[in-house]
This record gives structure tokens, C-alpha cells and sequence, in this order.
């Protein structure tokens, strides 16, 4: 325990002195990440303008929370190791990790902490100036807003588990970029990117329950906008240790598998 | 015409790279489809629950997004490769090589690299476009037509200097391709008509980064709402836009020192 905590703690200031020297590419990451959910914000307010102010139970002020709260929960979450894998695997570095005595993913997780311990303040700032010009409103019970903790740290750690077990297919293919558009499509439908998931009709809502996707980005903002039951949201809490054990056994798997099948270059 | 015939001859050069790589027909086709289907579910998602975006139309809408993977095809088929290439051979030194050929150096740069399979995205394109083209019906004479085609051509003159003049900067700074993601991920809000958005990223996506000439603009000449004015405005910001990057290339290229000089 007291390594691994060294680990973490030696990887955020590796990722700390490398981040700062690629500035360009987090403002890049920040600017999609801003823009795709205010796209989004922009196009649900219109509708509900010409609704006269409401699509289904959501609001105009209500969308714009829902949005805000989004492009936060799903920068907190976002990983970017499926690129990173592609790359890893194919120049070889993947042989220095696997050197190393404790498992590659502890350096993983401690490096997208790192990194986003960088972005959140600016990602902050930027929630509160779209929260001026959009004047958004949501009113969640304190039980909700304290449910919706632990509910992104696990929507976190099953995010990055998923996400990472996919880039393991790295070591079968040279086509990561097309496994990850196909999962990028129901990612972004079934997770409540494109449209809050109570809008959908049951039988998507219940697909998406079913799924994993809404357990790494949407029900964290459902939680944090006041939109759930005490029930729903316990259920919700169910849901995610039930993925997160799933995600937890698909990594296990993955990784034996794929390491047998790596082969350095000059190995 | 000598100009068609090079391109021409990088194209067929390109096709016989990839024909080497099959397997990436079926790969950017995938992808491709993707990304269509995602443009298209948000596109009925969104209309489930109106009947007009803005004041246009779900037809129109579906127009829009013909003419943004049509746009989107045409500069991920020569534009962007070709800049991407002048901005890393700017770099090593390898601009030299272009330099010594007789032929004007900016031509030869903007052209002579294909990616071919991005003429997937161009048919898909024409595709939603002849389909939205059919449901708007009379609505699409031979006036609309000839106003679309010229505001495709306006549009992509327009993106193609604006990504000239970037990739122009890279003879100062050496790292500028980081300026040229930010595009990316801003021309996927052409999907959406701009009058929807709020002024000030209205005025971003026209003025800072010209997305709206690409993406809506022909779109409202397809469907017969664009402006004599808007229709001029566009015409001459590319004209102008084509001679201020070719002034600020030549001033560029004077400064470029090469790697032996």
C-alpha cells in the first residue's frame, strides 16, 4: 500500500512537469470538451423555447443545468489511454512497463488524476461563465447532491476500467481509432450526451439502464440536478458496483490475454 | 488546365499508395457510416420532440448536414493534408524539395497531397443531399442550385486560405498544428444551423473560425434563405480572403531559411 501510494504520488509529478509543457493540447481537449455539451445546450433550449419553455419535465433554465453539470461530469471522467495504448503498443514502449513490478494500470489512473487536477479549475471557470450567460436552475436534495459523490467516483473508475480494457485491443489490431468511434456512438447516445436519457421512451431508458454507459456519465448529473428518487438513486448505486465488479473482471481478462499475445519489437 | 493535370497526377499517385492498403476502404467506410448514423440519430432525436430548430425544418436540417459532410469530405480530401504536410516539411527542411520544382510553390503545396478515401465522405454527402434535395421537392430550382454550387466553392476557397494562413504562421512558430485541432472540433458545430447559437459563437464560428461559410451558408442557398447580401458578403470574403493568404505565403515563404541555407 505504502508503494503504491508512492507510485501515485511520483506519477503526479511526472504528469504535472509534462502536462505544463504541453499546454496547446489541454487547451485543445478543454475546447471540445466545452464545446460539444454547449452545442447540445444550445440546440435542447431552442426546442424547449419553442415548446413554450419545457420538453417533457425539463426546462429551459433546467437544460442548461443539466449541460453545464455534463461538460463537468464528463471531463471528470473522460480518458484519452485508448490512444495512448495504439501508441504504446505499437513503438514498444508497452516492454518498460512491463518491467515494472506493480500492474501499468496504477501509473494510468495516477496520470489521468494528475492531469485532470490541472483542467478542473479551468473547467470550473468556464462552467461558471456559461452558468451567466445561460442562468441555469436545478434545486437537488441534499441526499442527492451527497449520493452524487460516491456515484462519480464510481462512474470514474468504470469509465477508465471499460475504456482501458478497450485499448488492450491494441495488441490484436492496428485499428484502435475505428473500435473507439464504435464505441463512441453509444457512448454518446446511451449515456445522456445527446439528449437527457428521461426523454428517451422506456424501452431506450431501460436499454440504457442495462448498459454500462449511463452508469459513467449520466446518472452522476441526474443525481447532481435533482432529477432522481432516493430509490432510483439507490438503485442507481447498486447498478455501478455491479458494473464496476463486471468492468473490474473484463480488465483482468483482457490483460492476461493481450500480454500473451504482445511481442516487442527485437524481443 | 496544367494545374488539373498536376492534381490529377497527385491523385492518381495517392490512389496507387492506398490501393496498396485496401483494407483502410473498409475502415474510413465504417467510420464514416459512424458518423453519419450519429449526425442522423441526434438529427431524429431532436425532432421527436419539435417541429422546427430555429425556424428550419427537419428537411433542411438534413440538407445542412449533406453540405457539412460534403464540406467536411472536400477538406479532409486536400485541404488539411496538404497544410498538415506543409507545416511538418517546414520543420524538417523537407520544403526545400517543393521549392526547387517549377511550379508555384503554393499550388504544389495545397495540392499535392490526396487522401483518397475521404471521397467517401463527399458521396455520403451527395447522398443526404440528393435525399433532402427530393423531400423539400419544388422548393429546389435551377437558381437554388446555381447558388449552392457557388457558395460551396466560396466556402471552401474561404477554409482553405484561413487554414493557409495558419499553416503560413509555421514558418514563424514552429509549432502551429495544435491550431489546426481546434478547427476540427469547432467545424462540428456547422451540424447545427449557426442562426441558433447565441451571438457571440455565432460571430466566432463566422468571423474567427469561418465554419458558418462552409457549412450554412450553402446550405441556406440550397434551400432558398439566403440574402442577395449574405450571398455577395460570402463571395467577396473569399476573394479577399484567397489574396491575403496568398500575400501573407509569399512574405512567409520569404522568410523561410531551408535546412541547409
Amino acid at each position: 500500500m505504502r508503494a503504491l501510494i508512492d507510485l501515485y504520488v511520483q506519477q503526479f509529478k511526472t504528469t504535472l512537469a509534462s502536462t505544463l509543457q504541453y499546454r496547446a493540447s489541454l487547451v485543445i481537449w478543454m475546447i471540445a470538451h466545452i464545446l460539444e455539451p454547449l452545442v447540445y445546450l444550445i440546440v435542447w433550449s431552442a426546442v424547449s423555447e419553442t415548446n413554450g419553455g419545457q420538453v417533457g419535465t425539463i426546462t429551459t433554465q433546467g437544460f442548461a443545468a443539466y449541460y453545464i453539470i455534463l461538460m463537468l461530469v464528463n471531463h471528470v471522467t473522460y480518458t484519452w489511454i485508448m490512444y495512448e495504448y495504439e501508441y504504446r503498443v505499437r513503438e514498444g514502449n508497452l516492454s518498460f512497463a512491463l518491467l515494472k513490478p506493480v500492474h501499468p494500470i496504477h501509473s494510468d489512473i495516477a496520470d489521468n488524476l494528475s492531469s485532470k487536477m490541472i483542467t478542473l479549475p479551468m473547467m470550473l471557470a468556464a462552467a461558471a461563465i456559461l452558468a451567466w450567460i445561460f442562468r441555469p436552475s436545478a434545486s437537488p436534495a441534499l441526499w442527492s447532491l451527497a449520493m452524487s459523490v460516491p456515484a462519480l467516483v464510481l462512474a470514474f473508475l468504470i469509465r477508465f476500467l471499460v475504456e482501458w480494457a478497450l485499448a488492450q485491443s491494441a495488441f490484436w489490431t492496428t485499428r484502435v481509432s475505428a473500435i473507439n468511434q464504435a464505441y463512441y456512438v453509444p457512448l454518446l447516445f446511451l449515456s445522456g450526451q445527446i439528449v437527457p436519457l428521461s426523454l428517451f421512451p422506456p424501452s431506450i431508458q431501460i436499454l440504457a439502464s442495462v448498459l454500462p454507459f449511463r452508469w459513467m456519465i449520466g446518472f452522476p448529473v441526474e443525481l447532481l440536478t435533482g432529477q432522481l428518487s432516493p430509490l432510483q438513486g439507490w438503485i442507481g448505486l447498486g447498478a455501478q458496483i455491479v458494473w464496476l465488479a463486471l468492468s473490474l473482471a473484463l480488465v483482468r481478462t483482457v490483460w492476461r490475454a493481450g500480454v500473451r499475445v504482445y511481442s516487442a519489437v527485437g524481443a | 488546365m496544367n494545374y488539373l493535370r498536376l492534381l490529377g497526377v497527385f491523385f492518381r499517385v495517392s490512389v496507387m499508395d492506398e490501393l496498396a492498403y485496401r483494407v483502410n476502404f473498409f475502415v474510413q467506410l465504417f467510420q464514416s457510416l459512424l458518423e453519419l448514423a450519429t449526425a442522423l440519430g441526434g438529427l431524429a432525436v431532436v425532432f421527436s420532440f419539435t417541429d422546427t430548430l430555429g425556424g428550419w425544418t427537419p428537411d433542411e436540417v438534413l440538407a445542412l448536414i449533406g453540405v457539412y459532410f460534403l464540406v467536411g469530405g472536400i477538406i479532409g480530401l486536400v485541404i488539411q493534408p496538404g497544410m498538415e504536410e506543409l507545416i511538418s516539411s517546414v520543420r524538417d527542411g523537407s520544403l526545400d524539395f517543393l521549392l526547387t520544382m517549377p511550379e508555384d510553390a503554393q499550388l504544389l503545396v495545397s495540392i499535392h497531397r490526396v487522401e483518397i478515401w475521404k471521397l467517401i465522405d463527399i458521396v455520403l454527402g451527395l447522398g443526404v443531399l440528393v435525399t433532402a434535395i427530393l423531400r423539400l421537392g419544388a422548393r429546389v430550382g435551377a437558381a437554388q442550385a446555381g447558388y449552392f454550387a457557388a457558395m460551396v466553392i466560396a466556402g471552401a476557397a474561404i477554409i482553405y486560405s484561413f487554414w493557409l494562413i495558419l499553416a503560413t504562421l509555421s514558418f514563424w512558430f514552429v509549432r502551429v498544428e495544435n491550431i489546426l485541432e481546434i478547427f476540427a472540433s469547432m467545424y462540428e458545430a456547422g451540424r447545427w444551423p449557426v442562426s441558433l447559437y447565441p451571438g457571440w459563437l455565432r460571430f466566432a464560428l463566422t468571423f474567427i473560425v469561418p465554419v458558418a461559410f462552409a457549412t450554412t451558408v450553402p446550405a441556406e442557398a440550397l434551400i432558398g434563405r439566403l440574402s442577395g447580401e449574405t450571398l455577395l458578403g460570402a463571395s467577396a470574403v473569399a476573394v479577399a480572403l484567397l489574396a491575403a493568404s496568398r500575400l501573407f505565403w509569399l512574405i512567409g515563404l520569404h522568410r523561410y531559411s531551408g535546412t541547409s541555407a
